[in-house]
């Protein structure tokens, strides 16, 4: 094992696929010279040339098109859009396109596009580019949404998603980027689909997302002082959904808590909540309660009030604990 | 010179559309095929003027109104046919319909029903091409209306910037659903858009099926020798309405019934017989051999079977 950065171990993904598969190719803005905007792309261009590492103007929708075009004539595109909120200038690409073209070709072509992006708050960003958009996208059928929150899942899940035949919106947190974990030192996949127990508990589950993962994990330890024991569930991949893992844990515990960074209301939250109602309330000890952030843009100044937290979630948990 | 096997090619690709469009304008009022239509006829010389210049395995981006760009490509007239019908032997079984007909075999990428949004996907297959050293083209056929989204000035932009072999159609028919271009787009030509991005442009005559020609043929050319992208302007003139039905009061009658005057069958049949390349029973010989496909294609689309709901769920991911 080794220690690396999250945003070092998207750059060893990127490089080890493009080594692996000389159909794989990066494009996006400032991702040739410059690195990337987060250097995600730090030294692909030395390595790959000016055929694979692909620079481009500020042109959200040719960049997607290009990818989709690409990967229709077998390459795998990586697209890099800089912050998820310009997800948003080139929304027509990725939803009535990309997503769709498989199935109303009748499944003529694969469209094996990857689009990395950044998320999040932390960086005092302001309103438009600190957005959670998961939910956008893990509404459309043909999409598959990828969440890492730590070094090890970005490169794990990366690798797969590149290697992944059908379009994946992979949404790095860019307050993780800086973050440090262990990874394995020869190469390895993180499969795509699959949740992960980041701490087993027996009290209640929480299922969390990207940055919240943290937040859960120092609740846990926190909520541990008080002889609470919760199991810490990370998503990794937002659709498709880990149905199975969730209800294992539920199963368990019978109580459950969602955590997301997003807007709570119509986030991914609901739809988790609304799938255990349908499918085992009969096991539920308590109401379900969602963490996420409250319904208003992210202000640049009020961030800290704005970011569910650790707090947050230890909140929840004894809400439903009492119950 | 020219060779008049090519010559009578296209006259057979326009006529071809012309005839299926009828045909299934007949059909959609009959209410055998559900939707919407938008038909192409009195367009047919910018299909077959640009598509004679192209190899089978060269590529097209094709439009809402893009029946006859699939057609002059050498599509597949029964699953085309079985395609527009909803059926399960259609290309793409049955899921896209008029709007979305796309055939792999023949390099129709896929027509789209989002204007404007074909644009930048022609960049990627085109990008393609270029990324492996192949010496394939992509044409993107748009409308006049697709040239005021924001996806035209990112894709010329990006094709020139890159040299990419693309050739841009834009398909001026002057109506962008029911909105006249007078009312949308200032400049009189949109090939003059062309300087801006740093690629020729040219506006020819839409329904002379010749002039397409030679301008789309040095445009593929250019492309196909590295030489980057080019802005083909066609104009030519929509006899119908935005779809199969429309009333059209938006046109002015004698608008409407102006445009036939610009047949491009008509005129390029003048040629042909001027030139002693046809005789006066050669189009009576060739409506036959068109009719004669669209009863097959017709008989072959409505005996497929509509697929089962088990299709409902497939093809959404890979």
């Amino acid at each position: 094992m080794k220690e690396t950065r999250y945003i070092r171990a998207i750059t060893e993904a990127l490089n080890e696929e493009m080594a692996r598969d000389e159909s794989v190719f990066v494009i996006g803005e400032d991702v040739g010279g410059p690195g990337g905007a987060f250097s995600a792309t730090k030294g692909l261009l030395e390595t790959y040339g000016e055929r694979r590492v692909k620079d481009t103007p500020i042109s959200e929708s040719a960049i997607v098109g290009v990818a989709i075009g690409a990967a229709i004539r077998g390459l795998r595109p990586v697209v890099e859009i800089m912050f998820a909120d310009f997800l948003a200038v080139c929304m027509d690409q990725i939803v009535n396109q990309l997503a769709k073209m498989r199935y109303m070709f009748g499944g003529m072509y694969k469209l094996p596009v990857v689009i990395r992006t950044a998320c999040g708050g932390g960086l005092n960003a302001g309103p438009q580019h600190s957005q959670c958009p998961e939910a956008w996208f893990a509404h459309v059928p043909g999409l598959k949404v990828v969440m890492p929150a730590t070094p090890h899942d970005a490169k794990g899940l990366l690798k797969s998603a590149i290697r992944e035949d059908n379009p994946v919106l992979f949404i790095e947190h860019k307050a993780l980027y800086s973050s440090k974990g262990e990874i394995p030192e020869g190469e390895y996949l993180v499969p795509l689909g699959k949740a992960e127990v980041k701490k087993a508990g027996k009290d209640v589950t929480v299922v969390a997302t990207s940055g919240m993962v943290h937040q859960a994990l120092a609740a846990a330890k926190f909520l541990s002082g008080e002889g609470i024991d919760i199991e810490v569930i990370d998503l990794r991949t937002i659709s498709p959904l880990d149905k199975e893992a969730i209800f294992t844990s539920v199963e368990k515990t019978s109580k459950l808590v969602i955590a997301h960074e997003a807007v709570k209301a119509f986030g991914i939250g609901a739809e988790i909540s609304a799938m255990v109602c349908e499918e085992m309330i009969d096991r539920l000890s308590a109401p379900i309660i969602r963490v996420g952030a409250p319904f208003v843009p992210v202000p640049f100044n009020l961030e800290k009030a704005y970011l569910p937290d650790r707090d947050d979630v230890v909140r929840a948990v004894k809400k439903v604990m009492e119950y | 010179m020219d060779n008049k096997e090519k010559l009578l090619d296209m006259l057979y690709a326009m006529l071809k559309i012309r005839r299926v469009e009828e045909r299934i304008s007949e059909s959609f009022a009959q209410g055998k095929i559900p939707g919407f239509l938008h038909v192409s006829i009195g367009q047919e010389a910018v299909s077959a003027g640009v598509c004679a210049c192209l190899r089978d395995d060269d590529s097209i981006l094709t439009t809402h109104r893009g029946h006859g760009q699939a057609l002059a490509k050498g599509i597949d007239l029964k699953r085309f046919m079985a395609e527009i019908y909803g059926r399960e032997d259609g290309f793409c079984k049955g899921k896209s319909g008029s709007m979305h007909i796309a055939s792999r075999e023949s390099g129709v990428i896929g027509s789209n029903g989002i204007v404007g949004a074909g644009l930048p996907i022609s960049l990627g297959t085109a990008f393609a091409s270029a990324y492996r050293g192949e010496k394939t083209v992509t044409v993107c056929f748009f409308g006049d209306g697709a040239s005021n989204q924001g996806t035209f000035h990112e894709s010329l932009n990006l094709a020139a910037m890159w040299n990419l072999p693309v050739v841009f159609c834009c398909e001026n028919n002057g109506w962008a659903q029911f909105t006249s271009g007078k009312v949308a787009t200032k400049l009189k030509n949109i090939s003059k858009r062309a300087e801006s991005y740093g690629m020729p442009g040219v506006t020819v005559d839409g329904d002379d099926v010749l002039e397409v020609r030679t301008e789309a043929a040095m445009a593929v050319e250019r492309a196909r020798n590295g030489e980057g992208p080019t802005l083909l302007e066609c104009m030519t003139h929509r006899w119908f309405g935005h779809y199969v039905g429309d009333a059209q009061k938006y046109r002015s009658p004698a608008e409407v019934q102006g445009a036939r005057a610009f047949d491009p069958i008509v005129k390029f049949r003048k040629f042909l017989l001027d030139a002693n390349h046809i005789g006066t029973e050669y189009m009576d010989t060739l409506e036959e051999r068109v009719r004669k496909e669209i009863d097959e294609a017709v008989a072959f689309a409505e005996s497929s079977p509509v697929a089962g709901a088990g299709e409902l769920f497939t093809d959404v991911y890979a």
